[in-house]
């Protein structure tokens, strides 16, 4: 199966703090760490068990600079055969859109049987994926859990919905699907194997390669635009007791009784 | 603007869903004024289109059996055959909603403005909409042309459930509906395993979340819970680390839980652990982090290290019975 | 010489002279040893390169000491005694045994040399030896039979009960024993009135006085049917060997000669590769059996069976799914069978070893604490082995999830919270009493460098302990400095995790750092930090833990300790397996906590010094997640309650974060307590 991965280089959320910087214009980048997104790096492991087992090819790729060639090798050290970097830049300032119409492009380039991405990324917006399938009129399905391989022209696939439950349907290739967490258990990846792939020749696509007009990406072709970050004045919020653990507890259990806590 | 507004409207088991309430809610909010009109896909559908007529004053009836379970593949040529270029619709921000939303908006040639969780009214054709970023860290103000229609989806809980004014009227439009065909398949749910334990029952929880540390120390949270009286649940991070059952996971991709008194035990309070606590409980947070978000939402707050003080809590607990 | 009545060499069986079936025997039975140790010498072949040959003088030393002496034998005292009784016994009868050989077809003959005197002593030397070893055999098998000591006993997942096995080479040496004595017994009954000699109430001994009055035709048949017995049995024993746990007769000489000299380090990933190389290697770590060294596969040959490493591992302990008896027994009967005496080795790929004989969290167990490598009466390493398991499992991507979280924040920040750089000298501030402390970070220069390494620098509970070494490295007059946001983790757990590329890396940045402070000395309160900078690190000024400039200045009279403000807690000292076992530094630590008037302590007797129960273990091992019955930590909270302590002094951070949670766990809390050493130097520190 020939499968293309998107990836998103974002902020560590583990190891950050994430801060608004004074102007409110971004948040305060000087300290932060980045890294691929969790959820892609889970479609990036999918991607290569599934090949391990049918056999095919997992390429990933990113819309970005040189940073975001970064993340492409580390999942070309985790075992994705071949890496390919979007750059652009009118590419830039794009909104979910533009980076799907870029995805989209580069997509076509190929015959890819199958599409991943992660569910969402560090705005939260989940929409990727879902924007990519219809731009390829491809059918989509998204927070996939679960993929089975059946006769090479559709998968079985799970996906998790509210309550923790989980959705089975059966959906043509080729197709697009999200992936979430917790769906596999990604390799890790050293310093070794990242050397290891150090100076293999990652192809960039420039907008004419992709045959991406300015009109659909950038800045000024968003419909969608952040003005500014900013944290919310804080609620009146919980009551706060105070004291040692001791009169914490008594408090405590006074309040419990009086609510019906203690039965 | 006349754009015309839509609201999905989700249903289970013939009730309509409690996101419904919160649109009809989201979409006053959004824009004043106008009526947004509810439309209701299913098989058999009649109760759930006569509960939306309480909330919208009007509703469209898809009544298909090909529609018996949400199939977004289904859904999205549908609406785009039947709602007007340039409308504005409102979803929840949910796992239908992530399927059904992004490729709407493409194909309506509309902006996508999901996982909005408050609304700064309408400036031209500039919606002005809240949203949070970085898992919530922060928050950002967020501006959406909407000149083409917008396709927004809307955060669980962050408005409140809309009053129910009757007198809605329902059409019924299910022809429109007829030999629908989609390249993806439903086939089954497969529910989240029972358990030992049904915690969406309970009155009394007591909550862990990572801040317990360590799964031997789930012990000290056992002894709290049985002196209570009360029952044990957790956050995702417990069930991910396989200390507890899923079953007793509380949140969006859990168990959704209504108890009178819940104790949060070194839980942040993420939104999605959030989500799945409904009812306005009396909310005690006990976190050794002051600047826990559950401080926020919680009615009682506690600054401690747990270990130290759930045994102490636990005595006094035992004495007061 | 002295003319018998009969002997083997003389012996006719229906007019086939028997001294040609005696020189047969050892013909073929030697023939087969030496096929047979070639075939078992094959794998060696193939393992990597393991440079043993040098500092001859202390192999000589280890050699005299651990196999000759049998010094770790004692530890376990009855099993331990019993078998230098055995062992001595065989090198003593080696001679008699080489004679008993040429018996059978040199009538008459003794050894060159044992003619006189030397031959009467050695005489008596050998019916006591015989006699001694046939006792401790019966005890021996006595206690394996019926006592069945628990370290013996084979968890199911491993197999069938290694008891048959025991019995069987019990029975044998009995039968060799008991053979050659009857042989003698037999002579000497016949030889009564020639006056021969023989010590009385030994075995020989006990055959004459049994064989007294018996015909001397009878005597003669006797003696050559024990004579064969013995001789079958000899050369059968020794071609057995080499198919069994008692393969150690013949290699633990070797085994212990070409054993690990060097306490602490970690070996390199290939003997022979510079850490520049290291780049361009195909492969990491052991992956399969040839990716062992020569010496580990010898290590496996030489195993003993004997469970006093698994005896001792925490891991086993608390049933996590390692015993380290079985990771040699296992590659023992692998090699056996892959590599095998008779047949021939299964073609095809070598199979895995993980997902093979091993399973991933097998080896993830393992803590580094070393109590095997202590025990071990012939010398066998098992953390290099653990070392290279893991880096071949980096290699292949096979990292626990619990893991992969904590060296991505090592790589990304190089601690493993993934806490802010600039952050990690934040605790300098809280150290009080004026002290400002110098930093690298901030321009300063010192003598002597104190290296936080990640825990004492991030970990709240731990910064107290870094805070208290700044004030008492203060009061003792040294003029120090600490790196700052450019010192990175050490890197020790990393490298015994097997990411060794994070490690050479953490290594670089952090030995140009150290270079930048010009700083001639090192002190370190973490000793994870004290083993890496002073066993995995080179070209770094010499280290020590802070236990040891502690007890200098108290010994030096420029620390004077206040007495206890409570004199009714007793004390106990728990030493942590990287200042104790991997550094030697067991008394510097004592020497200060004595020093505290009033201060009352005890050991744990049986679980102290270099018998210590690992705390649960440090570095990655705080973020693993093992599937385990019980802490470490709660274990060693209640050896320390069971030697009557409520105050456990410890010297490491680590420690202190599992003991400090197990008390906790244990339900201890309010009746034991944890105090680092250096804080409770800083609280007795006089005004």
């Amino acid at each position: 199966m020939e499968i293309l991965v998107c990836v998103k280089r974002v902020p560590d959320s583990a190891e950050n703090e994430i801060s608004v910087a004074p102007n409110g214009a971004d948040i305060k980048r000087d300290d932060l760490v980045y890294s691929v997104n969790e959820w892609d790096n889970y479609a990036v492991e999918e991607a290569i068990q599934i090949v391990e087992r049918d056999g095919g090819k997992v390429t990933v790729i990113s819309v970005g600079d040189s940073d975001a060639e970064e993340i492409v090798r580390r999942e070309m050290a985790m075992g994705a055969e071949q890496g390919l970097l979007a750059t652009d830049a009118t590419f830039e300032g794009s909104d979910g859109l533009g980076i799907a119409t870029i995805l989209a492009a580069a997509a076509k380039k190929g015959s890819y049987d199958l599409i991943l991405t992660g569910a969402l990324a560090d705005d939260g917006a989940a929409q990727v994926g879902g924007m990519i399938a219809a731009l390829l009129d491809l059918p989509y399905a998204s927070v996939v859990n679960k993929i089975e391989t059946k006769d090479g022209k559709s998968l079985r696939i799970g996906r998790e919905i509210e309550g923790g439950a989980q959705e089975i349907n059966d959906i043509e290739l080729p197709c697009v699907l999200s992936i979430q967490t917790g769906i596999n258990e990604p390799r890790y990846v050293g310093i070794r194997g990242i050397r290891k792939v150090a100076s293999v020749e990652i192809p960039v696509l420039d907008a004419a390669a992709l045959g991406v007009t300015a009109g659909k990406v950038g800045a000024d072709s968003a419909n969608v635009k952040r003005v500014d970050y900013f944290v919310p004045v804080a609620g009146a919020g919980a009551e706060m007791l105070s004291g040692s653990n001791d009169e914490l507890a008594d408090k405590l259990v006074a309040l419990l009784k009086a609510k019906g806590g203690i039965k | 603007m006349n754009a015309k507004l839509f609201v999905f409207v989700s249903h289970r088991n013939g009730k309509a869903d409690d996101s419904a309430f919160e649109l009809a809610s989201a979409a006053k909010t959004m824009l004043p004024g106008s009526a947004a009109t509810a439309i209701v896909c299913g098989s058999g559908v009649d109760a759930v289109a006569t509960e939306a007529a309480q909330l919208f004053a009007e509703v469209w009836k898809f009544d298909q059996s090909a529609l018996a379970y949400p199939n977004a593949e289904l859904i999205r040529p549908l609406l785009l055959e039947v709602v007007p270029a340039g409308s504005v619709l409102l979803l929840a921000h949910d796992t239908f909603g992530f399927d059904l939303g992004p490729g709407l908006s493409v194909k309506l040639g509309a902006a996508y403005v999901p996982d909005v969780v408050g609304f700064d009214g309408l400036d031209g054709t500039a919606l002005k909409v809240v949203r949070q970023e970085f898992a919530g860290q922060v928050s950002a103000h967020v501006n959406a042309n909407v000149a083409n229609g917008a396709v927004v989806t809307v955060r669980s809980g962050a408005f409140k459930p809309s009053e129910v004014s009757p007198g809605g009227q329902v059409i019924d439009k299910s022809d429109e509906a007829a030999g629908l065909t989609a390249k993806r398949t439903f086939i089954e749910v497969i529910e989240a395993e029972a358990g030992d334990i049904d915690i969406t029952r309970e009155d009394v929880l007591v909550s862990v979340g990572r801040g317990i540390g360590d799964k031997e120390n789930i012990g000290l949270v056992e002894e709290l819970t049985d002196a209570m009286g009360a029952a044990m649940s957790c956050s995702r991070p417990i069930v991910d680390a396989k200390w507890l059952d899923k079953g007793r996971q509380v949140g969006t991709s859990g168990k959704t839980v209504k108890p009178k008194v819940y104790l949060a035990l070194g839980i942040s309070g993420s939104f999605q652990h959030l989500g799945g606590l409904k009812g306005n409980p009396f909310l005690v947070a006990v976190n050794k982090n002051p600047k826990a978000p559950i401080f926020q939402v919680a009615t009682v707050g506690i600054i401690a290290d747990l270990l130290e003080f759930l045994p102490v809590l636990t005595e006094k607990v035992q004495k007061a019975k | 010489m002295i003319h018998e009545p009969f002997s083997p060499a003389t012996a006719t069986l229906a007019g086939f002279p028997l001294w040609i079936l005696f020189v047969l025997i050892p013909l073929v039975g030697i023939g087969c040893f030496a096929w047979i140790m070639a075939r078992r010498a094959a794998p060696l072949f193939k393992g990597a390169p393991d440079p043993r040959f040098d500092r001859i003088p202390e192999r000589i030393v280890m050699v005299l000491k651990l196999w000759l002496a049998q010094w770790r034998q004692p530890r376990y005292f009855l099993a331990g005694v019993l078998h230098i009784v055995v062992f001595f016994g065989f090198l003593v009868l080696g001679a008699r045994s080489t004679e008993m050989v040429v018996l059978g077809f040199v009538d008459g003959f003794r050894l060159p040399g044992f003619g006189g005197a030397l031959g009467e002593a050695y005489d008596v030397a050998k019916d006591v030896a015989s006699t001694l070893v046939l006792i401790a055999v019966v005890i021996l098998a006595i206690r394996r039979a019926f006592f069945k000591p628990a370290r013996y006993a084979v968890p199911e997942r491993y197999g069938k009960d290694h008891t048959p096995e025991a019995l069987f080479v019990l029975g044998m040496i009995g039968l060799l024993m008991l053979s050659e004595s009857a042989f003698e017994g037999s002579l000497l009954a016949a030889q009564r009135e020639a006056g021969h000699s023989v010590t009385a109430f030994t075995l020989a001994w006990a055959f004459q006085q049994m064989f007294a009055g018996v015909a001397t035709s009878t005597l003669a048949a006797v003696n050559l049917v024990a004579y064969v017995v013995h001789d079958l049995t000899f050369f059968f024993f020794l071609c057995f060997l080499p198919f069994g746990k008692h393969f150690h007769v013949i290699t633990s000489l070797f085994n212990v000669y070409f054993m690990r000299l060097q306490l602490g380090n970690v070996k390199p990933v290939v003997h022979g590769i510079t850490d520049a190389q290291l780049d361009d290697l195909k492969s990491f770590g052991v992956k399969k059996f040839e990716d062992f060294t020569w010496k580990h596969m010898l290590d496996f040959y030489s195993c003993v069976d004997c469970g006093r490493c698994s005896d001792h591992c925490p891991a086993n302990a608390v049933k996590r799914p390692l015993s380290p008896r079985f990771i040699s027994i296992k590659a023992r009967d692998y090699a056996f069978e892959h590599y095998p005496v008779f047949g021939k080795s299964p073609t095809g790929d070598a199979p895995n070893l993980i997902g093979g004989i091993y399973t991933e969290d097998e080896i993830w167990s393992c803590t580094t604490c070393g109590a095997c490598e202590e025990e071990c009466p012939v010398g066998i390493e098992y953390i290099d082995k653990m070392v290279d398991l893991r880096r071949g499992m980096v290699d292949e991507g096979m990292v626990p999830q619990s893991l992969q979280k904590p060296m991505s924040a090592l790589e990304k920040r190089g601690n493993p919270w993934g806490k802010l750089e600039k952050k990690r000298a934040e605790w300098t501030a809280g150290v009080g009493e004026g002290i400002e402390v110098k930093s690298v970070e901030k321009g300063d220069t010192a003598d002597t460098l104190y290296f936080v390494d990640s825990i004492s620098s991030y970990d709240d509970r731990s910064q107290k302990i870094a805070q208290a070494t700044a004030r008492v490295l203060a009061k003792g007059g040294i003029d120090f400095a600490v790196i700052g946001k450019d010192e990175k983790d050490s890197g020790h757990d990393v490298r015994r995790f097997g990411e060794e590329m994070l490690f050479q890396t953490l290594k670089e940045q952090n030995t140009e750092a150290i270079k930048a402070s010009e700083a001639k000395t090192i002190v370190v309160n973490d000793p994870h930090a004290l083993n890496a900078l002073r066993n995995d690190y080179k070209d770094v000024p010499p280290v020590q833990h802070v236990s040891e400039v502690v007890a200098l200045l108290i010994e030096g009279g420029k620390l004077k300790l206040n007495p206890l403000a409570d004199a009714t807690r007793t004390y106990t000292f728990h030493d942590p397996c990287y200042l104790g076992r991997h550094n030697g530094t067991y008394d510097p630590p004592r020497t200060a906590i004595d020093a505290i008037p009033g201060m009352k302590r005890v050991e744990m007797t049986g679980n102290c010094r270099d018998r210590s129960f690992c705390c649960g273990g440090g570095g990655l091992m705080l973020f693993y997640e093992p599937d385990e019955e019980q802490r470490m930590g709660v274990v060693r909270v209640n050896q320390a309650k069971d030697a009557g302590a409520d105050v456990i002094v410890t010297a490491c951070p680590f420690c202190m974060t599992n003991i400090e949670d197990a008390i906790k766990v244990a339900g201890l809390e309010g009746k034991m307590e944890v105090i680092d050493l250096v804080e409770l130097v800083d609280r007795q520190m006089q005004q």
